[in-house]
């Protein structure tokens, strides 16, 4: 689990809401193929990945409840489903450590999967007196392929903006061990002949 | 260690899940003046100016994106106009059906106007079933119990006699034809308006109906009118089916002059097509 840091803590901070802006001031009207992009479940889904299980989590509270409060939502809806998507893809990272390049592809779908199936769900059980048609479940799979396109390269833009704020993972030390040389059995070849 | 950290992880997590339930049903159970709502508003107020200024500098980005759907949508323009055309040719279709509706409707309130049926309380109703099977002539009609009907009621359409109601329910009523093997009209036919009984002919010929029980010296030639009598033949009491109403036309007569003589007739009433029928709910008159 990553240590939140004061300046990793301000940069989540400034990456939700930024995300959250953007999202009402500009995504939310671009349909692409009927559907709109929702960024707010692949932001979470990405820090939930980099982060750990509890970033996830606090991330995912603080989008959800930012946008809540920004499209006058009824509060703790988003933010209670978000939680949970912050807080499995952290928990897949923690106990998995997924290393394929499409890890986020997948995840991000199955967040945004979640995210719109969480969201019916505690709609209906609040009582929204809407029939579950066809045009619905239509919407929520063409979201789904949207995201699903733009979960790879949002993940990568949330890495680059939180990597300064974020201690030297294993895995990167390991590859940059081998990169310069210091560790590589290769580099060390000439050596060992000796 | 290990421990602590799964603590505060599950601790935080419970945490935040309870303030999202006590959020939830606090935001829930007040008043639009309540305490959270006023929050945010006033937050959403507050954000409104950083909104609207991220909506101006991301406008060239929409504008952008725009002009891709806007291209896109162009080339998509003619599979919606074909779209909208298949759209068209089907409320044609539908109007077309409509106007034949309309078209039975006027010649079946022709036909009251002209036999005099109005005082006879038709109620006009819409075939909702048919019988599959060619043993069973029968019909749905969506009028019931509800509507006056009884079981008995003569039932026309457009053009002549079709059957009669055989079964009744709150809104609908089951119609047995009168190409049906049970039915059995007392009817009269040519210029002395000789005495017999319709029936069908054979089963599953809808086209085909036979008038037995004639006098051998029976006047009745192919071309003539057959019609309802008004009463039955044993007592002269008065029918089921009021007097009067059409049935077909005599096609042919089988050993003429005979005891045994059959005149056959073509029912005016396509029983195959029936769309609207009328149910006569005073076959005796109003007085009845």
């Amino acid at each position: 689990m990553i240590a939140l840091t004061p300046q990793l803590l301000l940069r989540l901070a400034a990456l939700g809401m930024l995300g959250v802006v953007v999202q009402t001031a500009a995504v939310s009207q671009l349909p692409i193929a009927g559907a709109n992009a929702d960024l707010s479940p692949l932001l979470v889904m990405a820090v939930g990945l980099l982060c750990g299980s509890l970033a996830g989590g606090v991330f995912g509270f603080g989008v959800g409840l930012f946008a809540d409060v920004v499209a006058l939502q009824t509060l703790g809806v988003s933010s209670l489903v978000l939680l949970a998507v912050g807080y499995g893809a952290g928990r897949l990272r923690e106990a998995r450590d997924p290393e394929g390049t499409l890890v986020p592809l997948a995840v991000g779908a199955a967040a945004t999967l979640a995210f719109g199936a969480g969201f019916a769900l505690l709609q209906f059980l609040l009582g929204v007196d809407a029939p579950v048609s066809w045009a619905l479940i239509r919407q929520l799979l063409a979201t789904l392929v949207v995201n699903t396109l733009l979960a790879l390269p949002l993940y990568a833009l949330v890495r680059r903006w939180l990597q300064p704020a974020m201690p030297d993972d294993r895995r990167r030390r390991r590859r940059r061990a081998y990169t310069t040389g210091g560790l590589s059995p290769l580099s060390r070849g000439p050596e060992v002949r000796r | 260690m290990y421990d602590k950290t799964v603590r505060r992880r599950r601790a935080v997590l419970g945490l935040l899940v309870a303030c999202s339930l006590i959020l939830l049903t606090a935001y829930f159970g007040e008043s639009g003046s309540g305490a959270l709502h006023s929050v945010q508003r006033g937050t959403s107020e507050v954000l409104s100016p950083v909104q609207e200024g991220a909506s101006r500098a991301l406008k060239p980005v929409r504008d952008l994106f725009g002009w891709f759907g806007d291209t896109i949508a162009a080339k998509g323009q003619v599979e919606e106009l074909r779209r909208e055309r298949d759209r068209l040719r089907t409320e044609v279709a539908q109007s077309e059906a409509r106007n034949a509706d309309y078209d039975r409707l006027s010649k079946l309130f022709q036909l009251n106007g002209a036999l005099g049926l109005d005082k006879l309380g038709p109620k006009t109703g819409r075939v909702i079933f048919q019988s599959p099977t060619v043993w069973y002539a029968t019909i749905r009609v969506d009028k019931g119990s509800d509507d006056g009907v009884k079981v008995g009621h003569p039932v026309i359409n457009e053009e002549a006699l079709v059957g009669r109601v055989t079964e009744v329910f709150g809104g609908s009523a089951q119609v047995t034809l009168i190409t049906d093997a049970s039915t059995k009209v007392p009817a009269r036919a040519g210029r002395r308006q000789e005495f017999g009984i319709v029936e069908p002919a054979s089963a599953g010929n809808p086209t085909d109906l036979v008038m037995n029980f004639t006098q051998p010296n029976a006047r009745i030639r192919v071309g003539d009118r057959v019609v309802t009598r008004g009463t039955e033949p044993e007592d002269h009491a008065a029918s089921r089916y009021p007097v009067g109403l059409p049935i077909g036309e005599v096609t042919r007569i089988v050993h003429e002059g005979t005891d045994t003589q059959e005149i056959h007739l073509r029912p005016y009433a396509d029983v195959r097509s029936l769309d609207f029928v009328q149910i006569l709910t005073r076959p005796r008159g109003p007085d009845s």
